[in-house]
């Protein structure tokens, strides 16, 4: 049902965690669906410094949190926005069908993490 | 790694005894039952065999059998074929609310159909109140369904009591049976039934067969038309092999209904109890007594099921789940919404069902495993971990 790097990134997610101090924090999904995503970044000089993730969900959704905040670690601002949930999926080498809409968030809940800093910081 | 397979409320692997007894009917049996000649002869006796030995554990004669394609067949064969046959006395059919999807969508099928269909809800523990059936029942009502027990949490319905409501108004009961035949006693007359499912592959038979009991003098129209075959209710040439080797496994299964009961519930209560001493925030569903003896159901509150699924099957645990994620709809359990569970618990649901080659160092290596496993998810589950910032 899942590739080798679904499976890696379910088995060891990269940036698993929360970050107590972060810049911003952004949650998408719900639990009627069964996905819930929580991103945490730290921004400095207008770069994603950390990015951490939780997640309440299926294999697709722990495999693609992880993806995504290795994909966006380190990128600016501006690079990390254009980060789309297919880039992700890509990145993983493909998520069963099904799985693209309910499971593969992961950059929708940067991105809202992102804007949450931006309004801290009238951006 | 060990394996351990607990997923008997889904498949069970073959009996050795049915194995072979398969492999040396096939060696040289082929012939067509119907056939007139030594070959069909012989079949006919293999057949007639296994319809005596599915009888006999449910208490039935050996003519009130009906070999099917599967316990699926035999649900729509009963409710449709109840239907047909009846649809000049009424278009009502009552069911429950957490029926296995051979019979719901039996059901909407015939309400696409001009038939009416009600689903009596039941109580958080998946129990069906027989006052719920009396109120439901109409002048056309004409068949009740009603599971014997539920394939996910294990609840045992009061079969005995509704089938006697349906009596009384004279309206056919049909109950599936798949999940407790081979499991507890199950026996027509006490029961109370015009019309009971069975499935092979679910008491250590092959897959493809099953069967309907139908009591003498029920009529039926066929849903699969043809030569006449199983006294015109199931045409096409026999499963011989399939029907041998199901005849056999329901000889085992009466055989060693009371010695794998006992042995079975043990283990059921040694890894029950374990997880609720391992594991916090745990809740156990199902009825705690009315219940299947390999059935354990729980809900592990912030973590999903498809994901626990997936680290268990690493370890080499097989388990199932109502999860949304795990099902190939994307739907959470009908029957654990039907009992009231809040989609959370729905999502991190984990059914784990007991077998024949179960024993207690699979249970001791689950409880070993399926801890760290939820720990792990919880560990960075939101849902567990409250927003900090």
């Amino acid at each position: 049902m899942y590739n080798e790097t679904v499976m890696d990134h379910f088995q060891n997610p990269r940036n698993v965690g929360e970050i107590t101090d972060a810049s911003g924090v952004g949650e998408i999904g719900n639990v009627v669906c069964g996905d819930i995503l929580r991103v945490y970044i730290k921004v400095k000089d207008d770069r994603l410094d950390d990015v951490k993730y939780m997640t309440f969900g299926c294999g697709a959704a722990v495999a693609s949190g992880s993806m995504m905040t290795t994909l966006a670690k380190g990128k600016t601002i501006e690079e990390a926005m254009q980060l789309t949930n297919k880039d992700v999926a890509q990145a993983l080498g493909g998520l069963p069908p099904q799985k693209l809409h309910c499971s593969n968030l992961a950059a929708d809940a940067l991105h809202k993490a992102i804007e949450d800093w931006q309004q801290k910081n009238g951006k | 790694m060990r394996k351990v397979y607990l997923d008997h409320a889904g498949t069970t692997p073959l009996h050795p005894e049915v194995y072979s007894l398969i492999c040396e009917f096939m060696k040289d049996t082929f012939g067509n039952p119907s056939s007139i000649h030594s070959y069909g002869r012989e079949a006919k006796k293999w057949v007639d065999e296994a319809r005596q030995q599915v009888a006999d554990l449910i208490g039935a004669e050996r003519e009130e059998i009906i070999f099917t394609g599967g316990g699926t067949e035999a649900d729509n064969l009963a409710i449709i074929g109840a239907a047909a046959a009846r649809h000049k006395k009424g278009n009502h059919i009552i069911t429950s609310s957490i029926e296995h999807p051979a019979v719901l969508n039996s059901c909407k099928y015939l309400a696409k159909n001009g038939f009416e269909v009600t689903y009596l809800p039941v109580d958080g523990y998946g129990l069906v109140d027989p006052e719920e059936l009396r109120k439901a029942i109409r002048p056309e009502t004409i068949l009740v369904t009603i599971m014997h027990a539920n394939n996910e949490i294990g609840t045992i319905e009061p079969i005995e009591e509704l089938s006697s409501i349906a009596r009384e108004y004279d309206i056919l009961f049909h109950t599936d049976a798949v999940q407790t035949a081979g499991r507890i006693p199950v026996n027509v007359k006490d029961l109370g039934v015009d019309l009971l499912t069975l499935s092979s592959h679910k008491m250590y038979g092959p897959k493809g067969v099953g069967a309907l009991y139908k009591r003498k003098g029920v009529r039926l129209e066929p849903v699969i038309h043809g030569g006449g075959q199983e006294k015109k209710m199931r045409s096409g040439t026999e499963n011989t092999a399939g029907i041998v080797g199901f005849g056999k496994a329901a000889e085992i299964a009466a055989r060693d209904l009371d010695s794998e009961y006992k042995r079975t519930i043990e283990l059921r209560e040694k890894l029950v109890q374990g997880i609720i001493e391992r594991i916090p925030d745990v809740k156990y569903n199902g009825h705690p007594e009315r219940r299947l003896p390999h059935n354990v159901h729980f809900s592990f509150s912030y973590v999903e099921g498809e994901s626990m699924l997936l680290s268990l099957d690493m370890k080499g645990i097989a388990a199932s789940s109502g999860s949304a994620c795990s099902s190939s709809s994307l739907k959470g359990s009908h029957v654990l919404e039907a009992i009231g569970l809040p989609y959370e618990l729905i999502h991190g649901s984990l059914r784990m069902t007991l077998g024949r080659m179960n024993d207690a160092a699979d249970i001791d290596y689950v409880l070993e495993v399926l801890p760290e496993v939820v720990a792990r998810l919880r560990s960075f589950s939101p849902l567990a971990n409250k927003l900090t910032v």
